[in-house]
């Protein structure tokens, strides 16, 4: 019991509520009729509408990755090594980390906002009195989205910071094109691409999941709004890391890394 | 025209939010073609107990009919089916603000109408609506386009469009001018007419509540403190009672 009262604290009641919102979503999401038309509108949202800023970012993170990792690489006569190295840095961690850190700004940010106005002027209760389930048709289709689209994002990103590493290398050096590809895709093995895709499936899920949480129980008024947009996101990227943290054990020990 | 067959029967009904106990052992009946209003102070329970009726909160004791179905005893599915019967007029209308006057109406239609009844009949009954709130030609507008009055009359339009046998109205007039609050308590009148709808209002607008109300209960300290038409009430000596008609 005492320890049990040590855990009643906002921290674990919180993480509670996380834990039954996500057990809603599993059950939600196995019942029949989901709402596949708002699924793809939010695919459209969330994917196509991130991917500018995902794809620009991603071009000048690969970039100044190769133009910075440059000079060390020259300084041990190793810069041949160049395309590997910027190829398995930006496959196995930066790329999909940065993405989706990206996505929990922006996604998890406007979900969390949408989400949250909706519940301060009653859309979501005029939903439910409508006779719409709002958890499937608002929190259902957002998850889905979101794990459906960080990967993709994630792995545009990757192509994308590749070129721009490309474009780095020859600012100062000269590698041709087909041998810049040639060795950046000989240094990745089966156990680089995996690993940092299914990561990014529980990317996505948790900056989904998060965002929907926080807004479907904004508490009343405007800087409620605010408030669960703003630790959406908080709670989104420290997600992201600890994730990210798991996964590289969870890959350690399968023999993946 | 009022009918003695109750759609609304409200048993006992407690509801406490910590230590505020809102609704104490209240009681209702609800006739089929009746408007009645439920009066009291802001934060008396009045938005709770419509609430409950529609089980957006769930009390904490008592039953609530409707149709003759103890809505505690109905599932999801059920509950959802029997909210087709039953219009809810939010006191912020709660229009989707992503979505066009069109969008809006149709949105309950998706629940309660297969694919091919909204192919075939959606647009007639959108169109129906919009013209029985006379705003026809904003439907394909968005809600930020729209004065509150308008707004409030497409809540009312989104309300009526699956033709419900009963309407919950939060606080109709509120927030709106005078002139608009006539216009509207007018149009909730002709809609019962149109639709033969019964309606519970919760109100303290006094000319909302002399236009519409066929009885009125007077909800004070969560219990049914008063009840009687307004001709009844207003002559009534009790002070709590009395405080509501002041300068009437």
């Amino acid at each position: 019991m005492a320890l049990l009262d040590k855990l009643d604290t906002p921290f674990f009641r919180e993480v509670g509520e996380i834990a039954r919102f996500t057990g809603r979503f599993f059950r939600e999401v196995t019942k029949p009729k989901q709402e596949w038309e708002e699924f793809v509108n939010q695919s459209y949202h969330i994917g196509y509408k991130t991917f500018t800023l995902v794809g620009i970012t991603a071009f000048i993170m690969g970039l100044v990755l190769t133009i910075q990792s440059r000079p060390t690489l020259v300084e041990f006569g190793a810069d041949a090594l160049l395309p590997s190295m910027v190829s398995v840095s930006l496959v196995r961690e930066i790329a999909p980390v940065i993405t989706a850190l990206i996505c929990a700004g922006k996604i998890g940010s406007g979900i969390g906002a949408e989400l949250g106005s909706m519940r301060v002027t009653e859309q979501i209760d005029a939903m439910e009195v409508s006779g719409t389930n709002p958890f499937k048709y608002l929190v259902v289709t957002r998850v889905l989205a979101s794990t459906v689209m960080v990967p993709i994002l994630s792995s545009l990103a990757i192509a994308i910071s590749l070129y721009g590493g490309y474009l780095g290398a020859n600012l100062k050096g000269d590698v041709s094109w087909s041998l810049y590809w040639y060795q950046a895709y000989k240094a990745l093995i089966y156990g680089d691409f995996v690993p940092a895709m299914v990561k990014t499936i529980f990317f996505g899920f948790a900056i989904g999941i998060v965002g929907c949480y926080k807004g479907y129980n904004s508490q009343k008024g405007t800087e409620g709004v605010g408030r669960s947009a703003t630790t959406a996101v908080i709670v989104a990227s420290l997600l992201v890391f600890i994730l990210d943290l798991i996964a590289v054990q969870v890959a350690d020990v399968l023999g993946l890394t | 025209m009022i009918k003695d067959k109750a759609i609304i029967e409200v048993d006992r009904l407690n509801k406490s939010f910590g230590q505020n106990h809102v609704l104490r052992d209240f009681s209702l009946q609800l006739s089929e073609g009746e408007n009645l209003v439920i009066l009291g102070k802001s934060g008396s329970g009045k938005s709770v107990l419509i609430k409950c009726i529609i089980r957006l909160i769930e009390p904490d004791s008592g039953t609530i009919s409707i149709l003759d179905q103890d809505i505690s005893l109905l599932d999801q599915d059920e509950m959802d089916l029997l909210r087709a019967d039953v219009g809810f007029l939010f006191q912020s209308n709660a229009l989707y603000d992503s979505m066009t006057i069109r969008q809006n109406l149709e949105f309950p239609l998706r629940r309660h109408w297969t694919k091919e009844e909204r192919e075939l009949k959606a647009e007639s009954a959108v169109k129906e609506a919009l013209e029985d709130v006379g705003l026809l030609h904003t439907i394909d507008m968005m809600p930020a386009e729209l004065s509150g009055g308008m707004r409030k009359r497409i809540a009312l339009a989104r309300t009526i469009i699956l033709k419900p046998k009963v309407i919950l109205y939060d606080e109709p007039t509120t927030g709106l001018d005078p002139i608009t609050g006539r216009e509207i308590s007018e149009l909730m009148n002709r809609i019962q007419e149109k639709y033969n709808t019964a309606s519970i209002i919760i109100s303290h607008d006094m000319n909302c509540i002399r236009m519409t109300a066929n009885r009125i209960i007077m909800l004070i300290e969560g219990r049914n403190y008063a009840e009687g038409t307004f001709e009844n009430l207003i002559k009534n000596q009790d002070p709590k009672v009395g405080d509501f008609f002041e300068g009437l």
